[in-house]
């Protein structure tokens, strides 16, 4: 059994655990988020909600919107072990049990006083943007929350990048829509009159900070990896992937964020855990689908305590690609830049792209093999995983393995099974790795 | 003139042929020949058939297929019509179809559209977007656009020209044949203890597989059997049955409802069969017209935006009061995100207008009626009950 075994010699001093900057001012970020939100009732701000693939941030500031993400929120609940009771709370109001728990936990929630991470409780949203991208659901969450706030709703339909590419016609269709139907829905809710300056400005901000994301998510090519572009990904892409994308709050925590991570380069340091900086790096992993929120840190533990880093990760890239092929939000293209951005986040691209990139990812990042943490909730993610994983093994040579789990329902995370899971998997990567030096040594 | 018996037959033998010979014998029948598949919930067939080609419906493998190594590529929680399909495509049963059309539905057929893609590289394989803005302008434009793609796909890959004019010559085939297929469950609706559901199901099954022409005039014949034929009237009430637009139920499972004491008198099985509402204008611009018929005058369903919130469900409220339903059956595929992420809303519509609904689920292959049979004898005693009060 090839297992490290984490004794307390190579377990760094927790005192090292003290929070970076980039921590602390992403903790403030995400409570200024909440108070915001929860503050809309006495400050007058109205709220829109909308998805975070094909989240539309630097469009909804230009009309003074609060915005509400209700996957963030699912999230939240999820970290706080509060999904679960909202979830069933869901069932018992007749919702499936076979359909997504970030729903479900939206419902419950509702149900259960929608009371935000502060304790103050949401208010009702004044519009739903529908950015249906990248995930059937969204169609129907939307629909559901509209039954229960019969606020106007906005439908921004993003087709689906069936052929692998953005067609012009993808394109033209959802700038018409921008043009002719969101914007002007936008403008009369909030009252607000559009202004194109003010969303190239947006947009301006959010290419500087998407420049930095890129230099943070690529730093993990480096040996040792300097960040976890999995777990630690998801406090990564927070910021630009929620409420923040397009403000200089975003610029300046990326910019923060960029230097720690120069600096944890230039001391050869491996990537902060929960308990510290994470011991020698033994496994480079690349992983496709999302984590599991109501046992993060436990799902985390089962990869640090083996030494094993994720050096890159498909689900940081579902509120928006900018590493693979270059994305920007581009102000010189401001209507264009949105659809695009929509077109290409990670669930709307086809399963060929996708294979494509985890192949592509395994092979830049120098990576040991993919591991796919398939989600019983979702199917935009999860159906025709088995056959990607075996596309990417058979293209790569490098060994994959899967575990499955959900979201935010913590009746599906089984920490036995997955942890075995995993431990069959490091051996077998050793294995292999021991069979190519065998193999090199004897060529 | 045929019986329906006889009629039915020939529909049970396509329905269990899973080799498509029926399809393959057109095929074969002329060289150049091309067979174009289709998935639920709905794609115009008339570009394909424009093209010369046939249109081939599919649906799954149904409770007779066994799937080896379907379940190698799902896992536990996603419904069974992705894995029985991949079956037949990997046991060979579609070894003659040229082209597979995925249209949006979902993302577990959107996903599979990628997974074709992979497994048959010599395949012409599409993801068929659907608008879901319907505005002329904006989706109308962007959705012409996709048909005129499709066009030019089918044209490349398969060798084929597709006219203007044929295009036109297609529409008014198929106008005819969704006439003929309305005017079943028009017969149905009025007179369903003549038109048992289970036969009605079979004949429209059977337009996946058959040359649109040949089942017109199965169609047509039925309606003239039928007519001639006596069968004695039950004491059923009469329900709606609804949520099964895509992963087919088993046949067993329209036989229980109706074994239960239901008359079926409306359904949405097989949408594609009468997805446009009305004749598409067979005048102008075909593609224009198409989607036109798309925007305007398509069928409601759980796949599709309402962008009216006063609308939600509406369709069902209007189609129990046209069919004079006394209840609706909410039957819906286990893990099925549209038809069960819609349920909730659709019940409360219902609820609200005083409309008796069940919900049950079930797989392609589910065995077990015994359950079914006893909910759905259940409801039908209830309404029955409600109506004597
Ligand atoms: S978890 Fe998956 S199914 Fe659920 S909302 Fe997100 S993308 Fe959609
Ligand atoms: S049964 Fe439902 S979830 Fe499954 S493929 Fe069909 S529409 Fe999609």
């Amino acid at each position: 059994m090839s297992t490290v075994i984490t004794t307390p010699k190579n377990r760094p001093d927790p005192r090292d655990a003290a929070k970076d900057d980039s921590m602390i001012k992403q903790k403030e970020m995400m409570a200024r988020h909440f108070d915001k939100i929860t503050d809309a009732p006495e400050s007058g701000q109205k709220v829109c909600a909308t998805f975070v693939p094909g989240n539309l941030n630097e469009l909804i500031m230009c009309f003074d919107f609060a915005n509400n993400l209700p996957e963030v929120n699912a999230i939240q609940n999820g970290l706080r072990k509060k999904s679960g009771q909202f979830v069933m709370e869901a069932e018992k109001l007749g919702h499936s049990e076979d359909v997504c728990t970030y729903v479900k936990s939206d419902i419950g929630m509702m149900a259960k006083g929608n009371l935000a991470p502060n304790g103050k409780p949401f208010p009702d949203p004044d519009v739903l943007l529908l950015s249906y991208t990248g995930c059937f659901t969204f169609l129907k969450w939307f629909e559901l929350l509209r039954e229960q706030y019969k606020c106007e709703t906005i439908m921004l339909h993003t087709p689906y990048e069936g052929d692998g590419k953005i067609t012009d016609n993808m394109r033209k269709y959802m700038v018409k829509q921008l043009k002719e139907e969101v914007i002007p829905k936008l403008e009369r809710v909030s009252g607000v009159k559009f202004d194109i300056d003010r969303l190239r400005e947006n947009l301006r901000r959010s290419a500087k900070a998407e420049d930095d994301l890129v230099y943070v998510l690529e730093s993990a090519k480096k040996r040792p990896s300097p960040i976890d572009a999995y777990f630690g990904g998801i406090y990564y892409i927070g910021p630009i992937f929620g409420a923040y994308r397009g403000t200089e709050e975003a610029i300046e925590y990326y910019a923060t964020l960029r230097k720690e991570i120069d600096a944890r380069i230039a001391a050869g340091l491996g990537p902060v855990t929960p308990e510290g900086p994470m011991g020698k790096e033994k496994y480079r992993l690349v992983t496709e689908g999302p984590p599991n929120y109501t046992n993060f840190r436990e799902f985390w533990k089962m990869f640090y305590d083996e030494g094993a880093v994720v050096v890159a990760s498909s689900y940081s890239k579902v509120g928006g690609v900018y590493d693979y092929d270059g994305f920007r939000h581009d102000p010189d293209r401001p209507l264009e830049t949105l659809a695009e951005y929509c077109l290409g986040v990670y669930t709307n691209r086809s399963l060929p792209q996708r294979v494509d990139m985890l192949v592509d990812y395994i092979n830049e990042y120098e990576a040991d093999g993919l591991l796919i943490n398939s989600i019983k909730s979702c199917n935009s993610f999860s159906a025709g995983q088995l056959l990607m994983m075996r596309e990417v093994e058979k293209r790569t040579g490098k060994p994959a393995a899967f575990v499955e789990s959900d979201l935010v329902d913590p009746r599906y995370f089984s920490a036995a099974n997955i942890k075995n899971r995993l431990e069959s998997y490091f051996q077998m990567i050793d294995q292999k790795k021991a069979g190519a030096s065998i193999k090199g040594a004897a060529a | 003139m045929k019986s329906t018996e006889e009629i039915i037959k020939r529909c049970e033998e396509l329905y269990e042929d899973l080799n498509f010979t029926a399809a393959r014998e057109w095929k074969d029948a002329k060289p150049g020949r091309k067979v174009v598949g289709y998935m639920p919930i709905y794609v115009p067939r008339e570009i394909i058939h424009a093209g010369g080609m046939l249109p081939l419906g599919i649906v799954g493998g149904g409770d007779q297929l066994e799937v080896i190594h379907g379940d190698a590529y799902y896992q536990s929680y996603i419904c069974r019509i992705p894995r029985s399909t991949i079956e037949l495509g990997v046991g060979g049963n579609l070894d003659f179809v040229d082209g597979m059309l995925f249209p949006s539905i979902c993302d577990v057929i959107r996903n599979l559209s990628g997974m074709w893609k992979l497994m048959f590289p010599d395949v012409y394989s599409r993801y068929f977007d659907l608008p879901q803005n319907f505005n002329d302008d904006i989706g109308g434009n962007y959705y012409i656009s996709e048909l005129q793609e499709l066009r030019q796909g089918l044209e490349e890959h398969c060798g084929v020209d597709i006219t203007d004019d044929a295009l036109r010559r297609s529409i008014a085939v198929y106008n005819e044949n969704r006439k003929l297929v309305r005017e079943v469950y028009a017969y149905r609706t009025k007179q369903p203890w003549k038109a048992a559901a289970a036969d009605v199901y079979l004949l429209i099954r059977a337009g996946l597989v058959l040359p649109v022409e040949e089942h017109s005039q199965m169609l047509q014949d039925w309606l003239a059997a039928v007519d001639a034929e006596d069968r004695p009237m039950k004491d059923n009430c009469r329900v709606i049955v609804t949520g099964l637009f895509c992963e087919q139920p088993p046949l067993n499972l329209i036989k229980s409802i109706e074994l239960s004491g239901c008359y079926i008198v409306d359904d949405d099985l097989l949408l594609v069969s009468r997805w446009l509402l009305d004749d598409v204008s067979t005048e102008g611009h075909a593609l224009g017209n198409l989607a036109d018929a798309f925007l305007h005058h398509s069928e409601s369903t759980s796949s599709k935006y309402e962008p009216v919130e006063t609308e939600k469900g509406q369709y069902l409220v209007r189609a129990v009061e046209k069919y004079g339903a006394e209840g609706v059956i909410f039957a819906s595929p286990s893990f099925c995100d549209p038809a069960l992420l819609d349920r909730p809303m659709l019940q409360n519509v219902l609820n609200a207008a005083n409309i008796p609904n069940i919900a049950f689920k079930y797989a392609e292959n589910s065995g077990q009626m015994q359950p079914i049979r006893e909910q759905a004898g259940t409801f039908a005693d209830s309404i029955k009950l409600w109506s004597e009060a």
